[in-house]
């Protein structure tokens, strides 16, 4: 056992500096700092020497030990680039190759908007309604104030079942879930009514005979038209973006009084271009159709209308594929109906 | 309804300086929606003017007759001219060059036929005024109507084409309005301005008990009529000019004097009215049922079968006219008719309206009628007509009588905070009087309630909601505040909800596309799919789209297919499609619908009825597999997606809804009898999927192997959140072991019975290999599992595993399995 343990440092970075590669360098670690490595030795007879030496010698060891640590560490950082620069270049893929070699998938984008649509109401208190799309006539019609001969009740508009005597017709809008809702619970209700509606209007740019509607009711104390006029400017802004907001236009529809149709602030132009192509110039564009809930409707239900202890409400309508074609720019309706994959496909599962 | 605009400024006086922007706007403040300006400014341009011909010579050698015209107007000039039909000293309408006519046309002088042409002679087309282009319009300076015509003066104000016409859509509650006294009324309130009422016009021509009057008989239909009777009637005197514009420029055509002066009154008022040559009335004229009157051919010529609910105006012989619709051929005026009956009545909304849609004729009577018509015209708007008639085409009148009385509108009372309270911003009592009284309505304000009568004109006004939205309205609806409405407590999505979102997010996930598509089908496609029973039985619908696709789809893979050959037609080969929605299947019987009111609502049993007469609708996910799951790509080869991904997709829609499904052999139609299964939840068939029948891939086109699945996911019962399992923190210990089985043993009840035998401490059973061939017999498939053994406490022992493992192999045994080599 040498006395001067400096040799061992000098003997340790020869041997390191040997060391051609990482194979190398851990069998001249295991040399010089390994269990049978002679500071390891030098170590174990630390015991054997008297009790007033040991102390001097033991921190002597430590030094060294710790010197030749640090040297087989530069070494083994040293070795590492090495290798890095050498052989993970020569591993290196094309990492441009295509990886997608499945479907991609993809929700219909009238399912997005739906979802969200449902989402922006959930978090302003509401829940979400639904109802069967084959629906009797007094759900679809009698209760909402549309009685037996109104002309929205002829052939031209609705698709009825055979035979007549089930009065069963394709409901024309969303509406008979809030009388569904109305009979079921009491208020104060407060649901988004999402789903599929059935017109026999012929496919074209504008029409579909299957569409989808999301329609909203309030009913509760104190509901007022300025209540409706914030929701659906909320709803607009929401849908359309910051400045977005409605303009009420006075309008009839049997199951509200007050009427009004809903145009939102040009999205193209914002009012601000004469030569529109979306608004003809006019700043506005038709969006849905609203109102207070006509008293009849109501009281079909038989919720309370007296003026002091009753309840009021509001509702509103709006076609999906409206909304989705102003906000994703679509010009022909058709589109949304096909199917065509290259169409769905582009709108992912939604953002 | 389209509106000169000159018209209503007889009744309100509109301030030069309002523009037609300004006018549109406020109509669409007040509800009513403009589809179209024509401002005739615009389309027609100066100098045109009345010019008299001088001298006329025809040009020689031309395949059509053409004039070199010498005319005046300030200064002689000579014009080319193709028409006939003048003659010198006629008073004929110039354009001058520099002048533009409707449809961009600039004219210019210029040479033709050899001569030099400086301007047009218009005829009454070119001008925009009409269809006439049979000749050049000839002014006729006796025809009334028409102002005084000089040389030189100008023809674009002589004949009326500075006006601005507006083309109004008018709600189907605000019949009044389809008239220029309600749009002036309007407009009057609009911009405040004071309002003169048509009805002004009316003289007081009484009626009496004269026995050469014919004489109304109300059986059904109205409340009200009134005959007037005129005789000694020139029927060939002309309509004055100014009528004969206004009436083109509402969109009607000039008839005769007698039809032109009922459709003017009607424009005018917004009474139809119809006149009658009173010699072909015999009898009694009378509003009743058709009854068996069988038939009645309406002026248009076209021969109405009738039935016996039909409304009529008819005499001792028979139907004379489709009331409140269109008269009869055989009661018009014709060109013989020496006196006329004037017929003005309230007919009931209902009736015309069926009147109108069982005959297809929605004319513009029975549209101001379905709407609602003030039932005080017809006493004035009969005057008026007869004042016309005998101004224009002289005549006697003989006197008038009527049936019936109009019915009085009836008082609504208001609280006036009400309006207040419903819209949500202020609305002062002042506020709320001025705009009742603005609309015509009677406002009594002694008592904290007011009882406001509606005018006559206003059937739509029954309740108090209808006044406010008349206050509403007239304050602007754009005053109304916007605020949230307090927020309530939301429970968010139902499980069921949540469950179809979940299913259709996974599906995407796995890199389906969702597809919406029509539920209508064919009868011949619900065959082809080879649907019978309950699976086949769909609803008709009575008056579809299309006649070969009339009934509702009691599957969703037929529309899926569509989807995916309308998408192979635009050139894709593999699809991966899904779809939620639902399926019609119509049971044995439906309830009957419960007869219900409106009036109150109906009781628990009515709408447990209610409800049981609307069958239920499933509500499922289809999905449809075709062509590559996996391109072929620098990886190596892709493969084709086949029955066991449809059968794997339903099992994870099936997990995604919280329950576990056991598969099952099944042969439904339409899929390969050999290749398509049955998922069980519990005993409930949630599921059918698997690979399509050959024949159906055949008939479509679809790639080969193509599969398909429909879940009905709707059905399954909500679970509850899922309770964990104990995790054992133990190493697991894994024997493989292979088994030969006789191929007519399902492998499920092969790994069901390894599961069993090898008890609460086997884990995991998988599937890593299978093989069929030597040594084996020709019936038998080896299968190799890897069996994982847990125990939740300790590390199994080699013995304990062993044992484990024979009784597992044991079990399955039993089934016909044996251990392999």
């Amino acid at each position: 056992m040498p006395e001067d343990l400096s040799e061992l440092i000098s003997a340790a970075k020869r041997a390191f500096d040997q060391a051609a590669n990482l194979d190398d360098f851990k069998n001249a670690r295991l040399a010089h700092l390994g269990e049978k490595s002679p500071i390891a030795f030098a170590n174990r007879e630390l015991g054997k020497l008297a009790p007033n030496d040991r102390a001097a010698r033991g921190q002597e060891i430590n030094s060294v030990k710790s010197e030749i640590t640090a040297i087989a560490r530069a070494r083994e950082e040293l070795l590492i680039t090495e290798r890095d620069n050498r052989i993970l270049i020569e591993e290196q893929v094309d990492v441009t190759l295509p990886t997608r070699n499945s479907q991609r998938g993809g929700l219909h984008p009238l399912t997005i908007l739906r979802d969200d649509i449902c989402d922006l109401f959930i978090g302003l208190g509401y829940e979400v309604a639904e109802g069967p799309e084959l629906e009797s006539e007094w759900l679809n019609f009698d209760a909402l104030n549309i009685p037996a001969d109104h002309p929205a009740r002829t052939m031209q508009d609705t698709f009825f079942i055979e035979p007549l005597s089930t009065k069963l017709v394709l409901r024309t809008h969303t509406s008979p879930v809030q009388v569904r809702t109305m009979l079921d619970r009491k208020p104060p209700i407060y649901v988004i009514c999402p789903g599929r509606t059935f017109r026999s209007d012929e496919l074209d740019a504008t029409h579909t005979p299957v569409f989808n509607q999301v329609e909203g009711l309030v009913v509760d104390r104190k509901i007022t038209m300025a209540h409706l006029k914030g929701t659906l400017d909320y709803f607009a802004t929401a849908m359309f973006g910051e400045g977005i907001t409605t303009r009420l236009r006075p309008s009839f529809f049997p199951f509200t009084e007050p009427s009004a149709e809903v145009d939102i602030r040009c999205f193209l132009c914002r009012g601000e271009s004469s030569d529109c192509r979306t608004c003809k110039g006019e700043g506005w564009v038709e969006w849905g159709g609203c109102g207070m809930v006509n008293p009849k409707v109501l009281i079909a239900c038989g919720v309370d209308v007296d003026a002091h202890s009753g309840y009021s409400g509001f509702a509103f309508g709006m076609g999906l594929e409206r909304t989705l074609m102003f906000r994703h720019g679509i010009s022909d309706m058709r589109e949304i109906v096909e199917g065509d994959v290259r169409f769905t496909a582009q709108f992912g599962v939604g953002r | 309804m389209k509106v000169p605009l000159s018209w209503v400024r007889e009744f309100v006086p509109l301030p030069a300086s309002l523009t037609a922007d300004e006018i549109v706007d406020k109509l669409v403040s007040l509800g009513f929606e403009v589809e179209g300006v024509q401002d005739l400014r615009r389309e027609i341009h100066g100098p045109i003017h009345v010019a008299q011909v001088l001298e006329i010579e025809e040009v020689e050698g031309q395949k059509k007759p053409i004039r070199y015209v010498k005319v005046a107007a300030h200064e002689e000039r000579y014009v080319i001219c193709g028409a006939q039909n003048f003659t010198v000293g006629d008073f004929v309408v110039l354009a001058l060059p520099g002048s533009v006519l409707p449809g961009n046309f600039a004219i210019s002088a210029r040479q033709t036929y050899g001569k030099k042409s400086d301007g047009m002679i218009c005829s009454a087309r070119e001008l925009g005024m009409g269809d006439d282009h049979t000749g050049i319009i000839v002014l006729n300076p006796e025809h009334p109507g028409l102002g005084t015509i000089t040389r030189g003066s100008d023809a674009i104000e002589l004949l009326m084409l500075n006006d601005i016409i507006l083309d109004i859509s008018i709600n189907p509650d605000r019949g009044y309005a389809m008239s220029i006294r309600g749009i002036a009324r309007e407009l009057a309130l609009g911009f405040n301005l004071p309002f003169t009422d048509p009805i002004s016009l009316a003289p007081e021509l009484p009626l009496n008990e004269n026995p050469e009057v014919t004489t109304p008989q109300l059986e059904a239909g109205a409340d009200f009529i009134v005959l007037r009777s005129i005789e000694e009637v020139d029927v060939s005197a002309p309509t004055p000019f100014s009528m004969v514009r206004r009436l083109q420029m509402a969109g009607m055509r000039s008839i005769s004097l007698a039809v032109d002066v009922t459709n003017y009154v009607m424009l005018e008022l917004g009474q139809p009215l119809h006149a009658f040559d009173k010699s072909k009335i015999v009898g009694n004229l009378k509003v009743r049922r058709a009854g068996k009157t069988a038939k009645l051919t309406t002026l248009d010529g076209q021969e109405h079968p009738l039935g016996e609910n039909d409304l009529l105006i008819a005499d001792d012989n028979g139907a004379l006219a489709l009331a409140g619709t269109m008269g009869g051929l055989n009661s018009e005026v014709t060109s013989q008719t020496r006196s006329i009956t004037i017929e003005a009545a309230h007919f009931f909304p209902m009736d015309v309206a069926k009147n109108a849609r069982a005959h297809k004729l929605s004319t513009e009577a029975s549209r101001r009628f379905e709407r609602g018509v003030d039932p005080q015209l017809p006493l004035l708007a009969s005057a008026r007509a007869i004042a016309l008639l005998t101004e224009f085409a002289g005549g006697r009148y003989l006197g008038g009588k009527s049936d019936g009385a109009p019915s009085p509108t009836s008082v609504i009372n208001l609280d006036p905070n009400y309006v207040s309270e419903l819209i949500g911003g202020h609305y002062s009592h002042d506020v709320v009087k001025n705009a009742l009284t603005s609309i015509g309505a009677l406002v009594a304000t002694n008592n904290s309630i007011w009882e406001v009568t509606p005018p006559s004109w206003r059937s739509d006004l029954t309740m108090k909601a209808d006044l406010v939205e008349e206050v509403a309205r007239i304050e602007g609806y754009e005053k109304i505040p916007s605020l949230l409405p307090p927020s309530p407590l939301s429970r968010g999505l139902t499980p069921l909800q949540k469950r179809r979102r979940r299913i259709a997010q996974y599906l995407a996930d796995r890199g389906l596309l969702e597809v919406q598509n029509y539920p209508f089908i064919s009868q011949e496609t619900i065959d082809r799919m080879g649907f019978t029973g309950a699976r086949a039985r769909s609803y008709r619908i009575a008056n579809p789209i299309s006649e070969k696709e009339p009934l509702l789809r009691p599957h969703i893979v037929p529309g899926l297919i569509d989807t995916a050959v309308r998408n192979m037609g635009r050139g894709a080969k593999s699809m991966a499609l899904f779809e939620i929605g639902s399926v019609f299947r119509a049971p044995e019987t439906i309830p009957p619908p419960p007869t219900l009111g409106t009036q109150q609502r109906p009781t628990p049993e009515e709408i447990a009825a209610l409800y049981a007469s609307v069958p239920h609708q499933m509500l499922v996910v289809g999905i449809l597999l075709m062509g590559d799951a996996q391109s072929d790509s620098w990886l190596g080869k892709g493969r084709s997606y086949g029955w066991h991904d449809a059968i794997g997709l339903a099992q994870e829609i099936i997990e995604v809804t919280g329950h576990q499904a056991t598969v099952h052999r099944s042969d439904f139609t339409p899929w390969h009898p050999g290749r398509c299964a049955e998922l069980r939840v519990g005993d409930f068939a949630a599921a059918h999927v698997g690979e399509l029948h050959p024949r159906i891939i055949a008939h479509y086109g679809l790639p080969e192997r193509s599969s398909a699945l429909m879940l009905n996911f709707g059905a399954l019962p909500v679970v509850g959140p899922t309770q964990v399992q104990p995790l054992s923190n133990m190493v697991p210990t894994i024997q493989d072991v292979a088994l030969v089985v006789p191929e007519s043993c399902e492998i499920a009840s092969v790994i069901g019975a390894l599961r069993s035998g090898g008890g609460a401490l086997l884990e995991k059973v998988e599937l890593f290999d299978r093989y069929r061939g030597k040594p084996l017999a020709e019936n038998e498939i080896s299968y190799a599992f890897t069996l994982t053994f847990r125990a939740p406490d300790r590390t199994l022992t080699a013995e304990e595993v062993a044992s484990l493992r024979d009784s597992a192999v044991a079990a399955a045994a039993n089934l016909g399995a044996r251990l392999r080599g």
